[in-house]
């Protein structure tokens, strides 16, 4: 085994690199956007395809509270951010409650509007091509709002639990790139199924 | 106690069994987050699969070699084609390649490890699983009926072919979910490379001096967030129309095939672009090392994969000609096809340019790297061929097309591979492979390959259509395909050596030394095999050929760049 190579250097140029784990988020969220493009074309392409009812006119509602407390919601988990790198850890511990009430909210409003499209409108995802596309768009949006509560969640146990400090808020600001595309997401699944899709 | 020893194991990068017992060796590899180990995982592990899949190819050559033959069955042919274009391209092109990508990444940008490295360790996994249950459907794909079978539906599993009715059983689920799981992994590691290279890279290397290597692997990653992620969707999709009642391949409910075939071919194109970059990618280092000249025109060469990363991503629908897409969209993917041949020339012509004077060594890596060159060039002159849709209208589905692809994968991508393994295997195990051996399986594979992929475009334009099980003896088509079943053998032959000369060499091969090559890049200034922190002192660097500085400190290349 030969030694390494000692490699030349001058020490006083200055080195900074990309945060690593804003990095990955994102890689992760470009990877997540095709996925949701791929949906979302889907959608738009069977918009009116469906050889049978019931139709998006006749059973979509526009969820306004939904989109309100989700969008919302990208608000609260900027200032949990803000506040944990100026290190009141009791502020951003608020704020992240207030984020996981209102995709809680989010979450709960899509459960009610499921319950009624299949047991009272009696729309599955086998009955058209509409509930095929619209209960895997909407779900997989939902699903990703759930993973992102969950880590949220987490976040908060930790920090009530006072494991939290500024140091990692990065972390958080990596999480929180995560919530931000999630919303995102929102606003055009949104726009394409209770919009243009009705 | 056996964890004691696999300890001291590892930090003496020991040869296998040297220390401790087989179980510790095991648990070394299994538990390890180490790229290098990780690398090598997917290396081995893609090698199996390729041994596999090159059987299945000699299966389907012997069937073909004469007419009329009843050597397989029709399903076990449609099983074996399935299963060879599958396991190819999920469980060997894109493991051997990440395998490669995960072990020269860290070394040439001078860090430690990978950015992330327990989901490094994770992606492999999950791949490795996946190709483990692809297979496990020749043992459960009919379910419980006992009787199990592979996948039959094609690499590309065109609708309604998947659909429930058509498909019974299970074997197109371990299909899908095989895919899928395959693709998440990818992701994993391309998210890793993708990291890695922009927040990992030692003092000095900035963007403008990373090694072309690892500039390709970046413009690999970032395709494969892109390409991969359809295919992931559409394999949600057909799993959902498959186990929950859902239509969106379902055309007796309004959905449509031709859907599936965009969002396949939406992955599979760039996929190409995914395989056949990191194969560039070998000859950026390998050519100028043998050549002993700094590659020619860095900054075109970055250029130009990124140019080929983007218009990789608006060609797919060439794949789709016959289905009458109608002439506005026959049209543009007839001139993006065409166009993306004017990036991938400037590389070619580089490349040359690269020769062209240099004091050019005839050793193993280089020789493949040369066929490469030429073998690449005639598969992209078949490329734009076929790019043209009136031309594609008469050969689509044939032959012609199987032999233009292969050269590529074959010709270009493996010749690549080998060449990959000549010449970093001594990094890798810290001797050299059998440059004797090494010229044997170059000229028999080369051989074996011109004969088998030259003579295939024949029974394409003779009309011989893909997929066909046998054929009639009174179609002419007889004396190319037993040309093409034989040139099989010699290279499945040439592989065997190769295999041979791995194996061998690991124990009896010359030692190498920490840089055999006297090549110029970071991964040649540690020992061969490098220790698992990689660089006692963290590297810096002034120029793209750091070595190159420090054995020519009266003339670096700082004065030139």
């Amino acid at each position: 085994m030969s030694s390494a190579v000692a490699i030349p250097h001058q020490p006083d140029q200055e080195w900074t690199q990309p945060s690593r784990g804003i990095v990955g988020m994102v890689c992760l969220i470009a990877a997540e956007s095709a996925i949701f493009i791929i949906f979302v074309v889907a959608y738009i392409y069977y918009i009116g395809k469906s050889l049978a009812g019931p139709r998006p006119s006749d059973v979509l509602e526009l969820p306004i509270l939904a989109t309100v407390c989700l969008l919302s919601s990208s608000i609260t988990v900027h200032f949990s951010v803000h506040d944990l790198r100026l290190g009141k850890i009791r502020r951003c511990s608020a704020w992240l409650a207030a984020t996981i009430l209102l995709g809680g909210i989010f979450l709960a409003d899509t459960a009610i509007e499921w319950y009624h499209l299949i047991y009272i409108d009696g729309l599955t995802i086998r009955t058209n091509l509409f509930g095929t596309t619209f209960y895997s768009l909407v779900g997989l949006h939902a699903s990703h709002v759930i993973v992102g509560l969950f880590m949220l969640a987490l976040t908060l146990i930790f920090s009530l639990r006072g494991k939290v400090t500024a140091h990692h808020a990065e972390r958080l600001e990596v999480l929180s790139l995560y919530w931000h595309f999630v919303d995102a997401v929102w606003v055009v699944v949104f726009t394409v199924v209770y919009v243009l899709g009705r | 106690m056996a964890t004691q020893t696999s300890v001291t194991a590892t930090a003496h990068q020991a040869p296998a069994g040297a220390h401790g017992g087989f179980f510790a060796l095991v648990t070394d590899w299994v538990t390890t987050v180490d790229h290098k180990k990780i690398g090598i995982m997917y290396i081995v592990y893609a090698l199996l699969f390729l041994v596999i899949a090159g059987v299945e190819a000699l299966l389907m050559r012997i069937q073909l070699a004469v007419p009329n033959n009843t050597f397989v069955s029709p399903e076990t042919f449609n099983r074996l084609f399935t299963m060879h274009g599958t396991t190819m391209v999920f469980f060997v092109g894109m493991p051997i390649l990440f395998g490669f990508g995960n072990y020269l990444v860290p070394l040439m940008i001078g860090a430690r490890d990978m950015a992330f490295p327990r989901l490094n360790a994770f992606s492999f996994w999950i791949s490795a699983f996946a190709g483990f249950l692809l297979y496990f459907s020749y043992f459960a794909g009919s379910g419980l009926y006992g009787a199990g079978t592979a996948p039959d539906v094609g690499w590309f599993a065109y609708a309604p072919l998947t659909s429930r009715v058509f498909s019974p059983g299970h074997s197109t689920d371990y299909w899908t979910l095989s895919v899928l799981l395959s693709g998440i992994g990818s992701l994993g590691t391309a998210l890793n490379i993708v990291a890695t290279t922009l927040s990992m890279r030692c003092k000095g290397m900035k963007l403008s001096r990373l090694p072309l290597l690892v500039w390709l692997y970046l413009v690999t990653s970032c395709i494969a967030f892109v390409a991969i992620s359809p295919l992931t969707a559409a394999q949600i999709m057909l799993l959902i129309d498959r186990y929950l009642g859902g239509h969106f391949f379902d055309t007796q409910a309004g959905g449509s095939a031709v859907l599936w075939m965009h969002f396949f071919w939406i992955f599979g194109h760039p996929e190409v672009y995914i395989l056949v970059l990191p194969a560039f990618a070998f000859a950026n280092e390998i050519i100028p090392v043998f050549s002993r000249k700094a590659i020619f025109g860095y900054p075109a060469m970055v250029a130009a994969t990124v140019a080929i990363g983007f218009i990789s991503l608006g060609v797919w629908a060439h794949h789709m000609f016959t289905v009458g897409m109608g002439p506005g969209a026959n049209t543009f993917f007839t001139l993006s096809t065409m166009i993306i041949a004017v990036p991938t020339g400037i590389k070619i012509f580089n490349w040359l340019a690269t020769l062209w004077g240099g004091n050019i060594h005839f050793a193993t890596p280089m020789m493949f790297a040369i066929a490469f060159l030429f073998q690449f060039l005639i598969a992209g002159l078949t490329g734009v061929m076929l790019s043209a849709s009136p031309f594609d209208w008469q050969l689509g589905n044939s032959y012609f097309v199987v032999a233009h692809f292969h050269y590529v994968l074959v010709g270009a991508i493996l010749f690549m591979i080998f060449s990959a393994f000549y010449y970093w295997y001594p990094k890798m195990t810290g001797r050299m492979l059998s440059e004797k051996l090494g010229k044997w399986h170059f000229w028999l594979f080369l051989i074996g390959f011109h004969l088998t992929f030259d003579f295939m475009h024949i029974p394409g334009l003779l009309g011989m259509p893909r997929r066909v099980y046998t054929y009639e003896a009174d179609r002419g088509w007889a004396i190319w395909n037993m040309i093409v079943s034989s040139g099989a053998f010699l290279q499945a032959i040439a592989t065997l050596l190769f295999v041979y000369n791995l194996v061998h060499s690991y124990f009896k091969g010359k030692i190498a030394g920490p840089d055999p090559w006297d090549a110029w890049t970071l991964e040649w200034s540690t020992s061969s095999p490098p220790p698992s922190y990689n660089f006692a002192a963290e590297p810096t660097v002034e120029s793209r050929r750091p070595l190159w500085d420090l054995k020519h400190p009266e003339d670096p290349d700082t004065n030139y760049e």
